[in-house]
């Protein structure tokens, strides 16, 4: 659903009649945000390439190639009983907000499914999981409002006890150390993280949502309006999707800034433009990537939340492995390639990218952002964070309206 | 056996409660762990291999390899999420686990997973709803075979 610009000025309107009247009951909060309603830049949320949250003590892992953004949360209708949590990662790779129950000092309301047992959800990432559970909060991003939002608090110390049919996805991501940020802003193509597969019961649940009890967490169904959503989908305007805009980068920096500009062709400053529109496969979010003789069928996409270009694999591309940096590429000089991206609805572009020695670019601990860091992958052609140096990226959430179609898509 | 003999032997079953063995496992491994997994099962055997694929009833296209002496040397799978891998990596779970916990601190970020071990390689990438993975024992791989034939 979009809304004219007419209806949103509308909307807004009566919830601030509402606000004032003192409208109760709904869960919404006060006016004190809508100062921000209307006045330039309420939805850009500036956001920082750097070495992150878990570079000093104890950890002493500085991240590469990763985005930080700040989000405040709010106990449902309270404005002064709220958290803000810097260095949560912004990813286009997933749907959804996480926070670290580590970075977080309020207690918000806890959603509870059958028997009024609490929800909790174990989520799978490529290497592994965070398991916690969803509680709802208001969400404040860059001037944008999300209220009631169902989240993911990681590694809650009330839920310590992880069921085998989550820990089997590997070993959790529960803290800093295993996270990078105090938590994920995922801003993906999907309304959902998980989608019509978590509302199904029986064997062909996907299995991310559990009702626990004293007893121990059985898996459930979980509704779509109480799955953990995508914070941009809930906002009362500008809620078809993203921008990402980030400078153009030559070999390393210490750190850069850009902005994820919230709506697409919503405001002055993030219309479409000349951007081409590559439409997703619908259940996967994936596009197709074609790189030299290898054709990654709806199996590419565009991820700010992997820090490198990652595809094929040595002996294809002829490209050694790093000896320190394992899971990347070390060219004994920069390689110049391209690949051709193509949407489902067969828009297709050439993509220049360079692969440069990620040992050299990474030599340096206060080093956090790299153009050409790129490793092997097998399977997937992901586009991560190199992708969106010095360019815009347009992310359309699936079923809702922009000037250049209905989502899911990217467009860049 | 000979290749003309195992084509023979060319299977297309269709299951109600299939499973899938363990990697390193045996075919003994599948009716072990049969009620875990629900879907349907497709067996077909290649010159030097025999191909079990398992559609789980979440949506997961699971592949499992077997040597002609009946072990199984590779598995793939593909699909909205992960399968049960405690289950199909079997006795080589635990050694995954630690891979990936002792890379992360390297790896200074997120992206896909590639663990090469002399005798374990694990390949897993792609996002929530779009997941693609594969792990083979190099030393179990019949004479022949490459990992890129693996898909």
């Amino acid at each position: 659903m979009t809304l004219t610009r007419a209806q949103r000025l509308g909307y807004l309107a009566l919830t601030g009649v509402l606000a004032t009247a003192g409208c109760g009951g709904s869960g919404r909060s006060s006016s004190s945000s809508g100062g921000n309603d209307g006045s330039a830049g309420s939805n850009v949320l500036a956001i920082t390439v750097n070495t992150g949250p878990n570079a000093g003590p104890p950890n002493n892992s500085p991240s590469i190639n990763t985005a930080f953004a700040s989000v405040t949360v709010c106990v449902p209708g309270s404005t002064s009983n709220c958290d803000t949590i810097n260095d949560v990662l912004v990813d286009t790779g997933s749907s959804g907000l996480r926070i670290l129950a580590s970075a977080m000092t309020i207690s918000l309301p806890p959603q509870t499914g059958a028997g009024g047992n609490p929800v909790v959800e174990c989520l799978p990432f490529v290497d592994g999981f965070t398991w916690g559970p969803v509680q709802t909060a208001d969400v404040s991003i860059g001037g944008e409002q999300a209220k009631n939002l169902p989240i993911q608090v990681i590694g809650s110390a009330n839920f310590p006890s992880i069921p085998s049919s989550c820990s089997s996805n590997g070993p959790p991501k529960n803290d800093l150390k295993s996270l990078f940020a105090n938590g994920i802003l995922g801003v993906g193509p999907f309304a959902q993280d998980c989608g019509g597969a978590c509302t199904i019961s029986g064997a062909s649940n996907a299995g991310f949502y559990y009702t626990c009890t004293s007893s121990g967490c059985s898996i459930t169904t979980e509704a779509l309006a109480s799955q953990v959503e995508n914070p941009v989908a809930l906002f009362a305007t500008d809620n078809n999707g993203v921008l990402v805009e980030l400078p153009a980068v030559t070999g390393t920096e210490t750190s850069v800034s850009g902005s994820l500009i919230f709506g697409i062709g919503t405001q002055s400053n993030n219309g479409l433009g000349s951007a081409t529109v590559y439409t997703l496969d619908p259940s996967s979010g994936n596009l197709t990537t074609r790189f030299n003789n290898t054709t990654y069928q709806n199996a590419a996409f565009l991820d700010t939340g992997s820090n490198g270009i990652f595809f094929l694999d040595s002996t294809t591309t002829g490209i050694p492995v790093c000896k320190d940096m394992t899971s990347f590429y070390c060219p004994a000089s920069t390689q110049n390639l391209s690949a051709t991206n193509q949407g489902a609805n067969g828009a297709s572009g050439t993509f220049d990218f360079v692969v440069s020695n990620a040992d050299m670019l990474a030599s340096n601990s206060t080093t956090g952002v790299a153009n050409g860091l790129a490793g092997p992958n097998s399977g997937t052609f992901d586009w991560g964070l190199p992708f969106f140096f010095g360019r815009k990226v347009f992310t359309a959430i699936e079923g809702r309206n922009t000037p250049g179609g209905t989502g899911p898509f990217w467009a860049y | 056996m000979r290749p003309k003999l195992i084509r023979s032997l060319l299977m297309m079953i269709a299951l109600p409660l299939p499973s899938f063995a363990s990697l390193g496992g045996d075919t003994t491994s599948v009716r072990a762990d049969q009620e875990k997994m629900q879907g349907t099962l497709r067996t077909s055997s290649a010159n030097s291999y025999t191909l079990h694929e398992i559609l789980t009833s979440n949506g997961v296209l699971v592949k499992e390899y077997l040597a002609p002496a009946g072990r199984v040397f590779a598995v793939s799978w593909q699909g909205p999420v992960h399968p049960d891998l405690r289950q199909l990596l079997g006795p080589y779970f635990d050694e995954y686990v630690q891979a990936i916990q002792e890379r992360r601190q390297q790896r200074r970020g997120h992206g896909p997973l590639l663990i090469q071990h002399a005798g374990l390689v694990v390949q897993v990438s792609g996002h929530v709803r779009g997941f693609v993975g594969k792990a083979y024992v190099p030393q179990q791989m019949p004479a022949g075979i490459r990992a890129e034939d693996l898909q």
